[in-house]
C-alpha cells in the first residue's frame, strides 16, 4: 500500500501507448495481435490498480473476464490468420485488401 | 511447477505485507522496467518469435505488479493463461506458418504513417498523463462489488464470480464455445470438390452405384459439374455403334 496508484496508472498509460503504436506501425498481423495483447494488459493493470485503490473486488473480476475474452479473441484471430496464410503466403496487413471497394 | 509458483506468490505477498516501503518501490521499479522493456521489444523486434518472447517478459512483469497489488490469483492466472497458453498459441502459429524470419521493418509502405502514428500516440499519452495530474482518478464509492480485504484473494474472487457476476460468468462459457466453433470452422478446409474427376469416377463405379439404390447413370450424376470426363466420352463412343 505504499506505492502511489498514480505510478501504476502512468505505467499502464505508457504500456497502452506502446501497444497502440505497435498496432499502428507494424505490418505483420501476428505482431499486431501481440500489441493488442499489450493494450489489454495495460487495461488489466488499470483495473487491478483501481480495485486496490477502491478496495473493490469488482476490478479483479473484470480482469478475469478480460482474460477469457482475450483468449477467445486470440483463438479466433489466429484462426483467421491461418486461413489467410493458407490462401496467400507472406501476408502482411497491407496485402489484406480483398474487401476494398 | 505449481509448488514453485505458489512459493513465489507467497514470498511476494509476505514482502508486501511487511510494509517495507523500499521493497515495494524497488519491486515496482524492476517490474515496470521489465514491462516497458518487453513492450518495446514486442514492437521493435524484427523476428515475430522474438516479439512473442518479449511478450512473455511483459506478461511476467504484469504478473509481478498484480502480486504487488494483492491480486495473487490473477497473477497466477496471468502466468498460466497468458504466458502459458496464449503465447504458446502465438508461437505455434508462427512456427506453423513458417513466418519466423526477419522482417524488414525499415520499409514504410505508407508515407508519413509512422510520424503520424507516433504523433497521435504521443498526443494521447500526454493528454492522459496530464489528465492524471489534474483529475481525481478515484472518486467512486468504494466497496461497490464487495471488499477486497479480509479474506484470501481467491475466496473473495470466487464469491464475487459465483454470486454477483454469475450471469457474465456463464456468458463467458458460451463465448468460449463460440470461439472454439469459430476456430474449427476457420481451420477446416473448404468442402468444395477440389477434384471433380474423382467424383465422376466414384459415381461411375458400378459397386457404388448399386449401393446408392437408384439408377446408376441418371440420379447421382446430376450434381457433377458439366465437365465431361474423358473416360465418359470414351464409354459413349464405344457404346454408340
Amino acid at each position: 500500500m505504499t506505492i502511489n496508484p498514480d505510478w501504476y496508472l502512468g505505467l499502464s498509460v505508457v504500456l497502452f501507448a506502446i501497444g497502440a503504436l505497435g498496432v499502428l506501425i507494424r505490418r505483420n498481423v501476428l505482431v499486431m495481435f501481440m500489441c493488442v495483447e499489450l493494450m489489454l494488459n495495460a487495461a488489466n493493470l488499470t483495473f487491478v490498480t483501481f480495485a486496490r485503490t477502491l478496495h473493490d473486488i469488482g476490478g479483479q473480476v473484470l480482469v478475469f473476464f478480460v482474460l477469457v475474452v482475450a483468449a477467445a479473441e486470440v483463438v479466433v484471430g489466429l484462426g483467421i490468420v491461418v486461413a489467410i496464410f493458407r490462401r496467400r503466403a507472406n501476408a502482411t496487413a497491407d496485402d489484406l485488401h480483398l474487401m476494398k471497394g | 511447477m505449481t509448488g514453485v509458483l505458489g512459493a513465489v506468490i507467497t514470498a511476494a505477498t509476505t514482502t508486501v505485507t511487511t510494509q517495507h516501503s523500499w521493497v515495494d518501490v524497488g519491486t515496482f521499479a524492476v517490474a515496470a522496467a521489465i514491462v516497458l522493456a518487453g513492450a518495446i521489444g514486442v514492437v521493435a523486434a524484427r523476428n515475430p518469435v522474438h516479439s512473442a518472447l518479449m511478450l512473455v517478459m511483459t506478461l511476467f512483469g504484469i504478473a509481478v505488479l498484480f502480486v504487488l497489488q494483492r491480486a495473487s490469483f490473477l497473477a497466477a492466472v496471468q502466468v498460466i493463461v497468458y504466458a502459458g497458453a496464449i503465447v504458446v498459441l502465438f508461437l505455434f502459429v508462427i512456427m506453423f506458418l513458417g513466418v519466423d524470419r526477419e522482417e524488414n521493418i525499415a520499409a514504410e509502405p505508407l508515407r508519413g504513417q509512422r510520424p503520424l502514428a507516433i504523433g497521435l500516440v504521443a498526443l494521447g499519452t500526454t493528454g492522459l498523463l496530464l489528465l492524471g495530474q489534474v483529475a481525481h482518478w478515484t472518486t467512486g464509492a468504494p466497496h461497490v462489488a464487495g471488499t477486497d480485504v479480509g479474506e484470501p484473494n481467491v475466496n473473495l474472487l470466487g464469491k464475487s464470480v459465483y454470486t454477483t457476476y454469475l450471469f457474465p460468468f456463464e456468458a463467458t462459457a458460451a463465448l468460449l464455445i463460440i470461439a472454439v466453433v469459430g476456430a474449427v470452422a476457420l481451420a477446416r478446409r473448404p468442402p468444395v470438390a477440389t477434384n471433380p474427376v474423382d467424383e465422376v469416377d466414384a459415381v461411375d463405379d458400378p459397386a457404388i452405384g448399386d449401393t446408392s439404390g437408384g439408377t446408376p447413370d441418371a440420379a447421382p450424376v446430376t450434381d457433377v459439374p458439366a465437365v465431361p470426363h474423358p473416360s465418359d466420352a470414351d464409354a459413349h463412343e464405344e457404346a454408340r455403334p
